[in-house]
């Protein structure tokens, strides 16, 4: 008969190792964690006293006392409805094309998926400085809203694409067949049955790709998201980014723009925080298990 | 197709006695449905199954055996064109739909679909309520008429609606697994199809649900044409009326493995007095 009392104590270097091991992960969490806590307890420490009314209600201002963000804010909302607004169509329909249709033997399709997996990795001011000469310069539109919003979606379109291709890919092939089976069309099966499976990956995505595009400066610097901005945006109108707003005033001497800058800081942070939480509760609620 | 190994030995006097197919003078005297001549399917270039030729006739049960890989599978999937779908897949041969070419170019696969309906190997109900599993394949095709009554139907004729009449609405994938194959057969039979393919319908299934689909095929003979897929030989036994063998041809440098038709007769001569050893070998647990 066997028992644990028998059994050989575990040797000594073995519980050394673990203990090692052990101290290497924590410490590394809290390189991460600890990190992005100092980071938000500064902002926060920084930022609450301009944190008020005052920031979402007036337009800058070179006196600091009476200085806002407004323009930048409505600016930022409108570049983001905007980039969902066209990267989500696209994003998805190319994201079928290359899942339900394109035939992987043909070299043409093969290349498409290469690019889409090179220009995700491609640093958004390179986007910024194409935007700069094909849509500001070349179409000729200027430093407006809408150029801003095309870049934007320039930048996160491969993400959408990837995400995209990832929730259709995840819905089983047996439900393909099944709806096939009945007499389905291709379009049909798309539309019905891959479709709406695929919807809560798909949005989970494309909002985090979203809370990318909202956190962007290089591109929009480049496209002409000018600092002051003391009335609303427009749709072609000229424009200032929160992001680029933030950017201006931590530029500046004056230590109470200094305060300022990390009070729109705040509302940057709780923006994409919030879209991320949309995101994860998305991804937590639909959860499909076949 | 694992069970394959773990079978016990079958006692072929003891199957013969579960056999309540047709004679096959009665079996040939019904109209053909399907006419398959020189049959042979590849996947990008690799033979999977060639040299196929039988006769499938209406309102009854034709069951496809034989051990894995021997292409059964890949056969059933030629009748409502499922093939089509694998990239690289090519079909090689005729087969005859009520006299009419399958494969012709004017031939549009959606529409042969919709005329065989197809049950496959696992359950695959989509994840919508029961009711709206019925009825997809009716919207999509376009059917009028009221669509609660065709449900209905469905459902009886799947001998499913007293179980789930009361929850038409709650999502399919909380029935069991026998429920939800039964819920598949009901989709299949509420296109009003005139055959329907079933593709190892039992094999994930417990003894009783297997049954019940069994007992349900039995029903549905009287006004459809059954064709099954199994690698159960006693449920082959039970419902079919006529039984392929197919078994596996190795070339002789073992690197090729293609699908064959070994034998085709009524499922009683099958089971009982086969013309090819190599039927005797597989139906008496001697390979396999």
């Amino acid at each position: 008969m066997t028992s644990l009392a028998h059994a050989q104590p575990p040797r000594r270097d073995r519980v050394w190792k673990n203990r090692v091991f052990m101290v290497a992960m924590l410490f590394s969490m809290f390189v991460a964690f600890g990190t992005l806590v100092v980071l938000l307890v500064d902002t926060i420490l920084t930022g609450w006293p301009a944190l008020d009314w005052k920031l979402f209600s007036e337009p800058p201002s070179t006196v600091p006392a009476e200085a806002g963000a407004r323009p930048a804010i409505l600016a930022t909302l409108y570049l983001g409805f905007l980039v969902l607004l066209l990267s989500v169509p696209i994003g998805v329909l190319t994201a079928i094309y290359l899942e339900e249709y394109a035939n992987r033997s043909r070299w043409w399709n093969r290349m498409i998926e290469v690019n889409i997996q090179n220009l995700a990795a491609v640093p958004s001011i390179v986007y910024g400085i194409l935007g700069l000469a094909f849509i500001v310069r070349g179409i000729g539109i200027g430093r407006v809203v809408f150029a801003g919003a095309l870049i934007l979606t320039l930048v996160v379109l491969p993400t959408v694409v990837v995400a995209s291709r990832e929730a259709i890919r995840s819905v089983p092939d047996s439900i393909r067949q099944g709806a096939f089976a009945l007499g389905a069309t291709r379009w049909q099966v798309v539309w019905r049955q891959v479709l709406p499976a695929a919807i809560p990956g798909i949005a989970t995505g494309s909002i985090l790709a979203l809370s990318r595009a909202v956190g962007e400066t290089a591109p929009l610097i480049m496209v002409g998201a000018i600092t002051y901005v003391a009335f609303n945006p427009e749709l072609f109108g000229p424009y200032t980014a929160l992001p680029v707003q933030i950017f201006n005033w931590t530029k500046q001497p004056n230590l109470e723009f200094q305060t300022l800058a990390a009070a729109a800081a705040i509302v940057l942070l709780v923006i994409v925080l919030s879209m991320n939480a949309v995101a994860i509760f998305l991804r937590n609620r639909y959860r499909k298990k076949w | 197709m694992t069970q394959m190994e773990t079978q016990p030995h079958i006692d072929s006097s003891r199957i013969a006695e579960i056999t309540r197919g047709l004679d096959r003078s009665e079996i040939e005297g019904r109209e053909k449905v399907f006419s398959v001549t020189d049959l042979a399917v590849s996947y990008s270039g690799k033979v999977a199954l060639q040299d196929v030729s039988l006769d499938v006739h209406r309102n009854t049960i034709t069951a496809f055996i034989g051990p894995s890989g021997c292409g059964k599978s890949t056969f059933i999937r030629c009748f409502n064109r499922m093939n089509d779908l694998i990239p690289g897949a090519e079909v090689e041969g005729r087969v005859l739909y009520h006299g009419d070419d399958l494969y012709a170019r004017d031939v549009d696969p959606v529409e042969i679909r919709r005329r065989i309906g197809m049950v496959f190997q696992k359950p695959n109900p989509f994840p919508k309520s029961i009711y709206d599993n019925i009825a997809f394949g009716p919207r999509v095709l376009g059917i009028k008429g009221s669509m609660d009554d065709r449900v209905e139907q469905a459902l009886r004729q799947a001998a499913l609606w007293d179980e789930v009449k009361s929850r038409l609405k709650d999502n399919a994938l909380g029935l069991s697994g026998g429920q939800q194959q039964r819920l598949c057969i009901a989709r299949a039979l509420a296109v009003e199809p005139d055959v329907i393919l079933m593709d190892e319908p039992a094999s994930a299934l417990d003894p009783i649900s297997t049954t019940r689909i069994e007992d349900l095929m039995h029903d549905l003979k009287r006004d459809y044409t059954i064709v099954i897929v199994t690698h159960n030989m006693q449920q082959a036994a039970r419902v079919a009326d006529m039984t392929a063998f197919f078994s596996v041809l190795v070339d002789e440098e073992g690197a090729a493995r293609r699908g064959v038709l070994v034998e085709y007769d009524a499922t009683t001569k099958i089971f009982t007095t086969p013309s090819d050893k190599r039927t005797e070998d597989y139906v008496t647990g001697r390979f396999g």
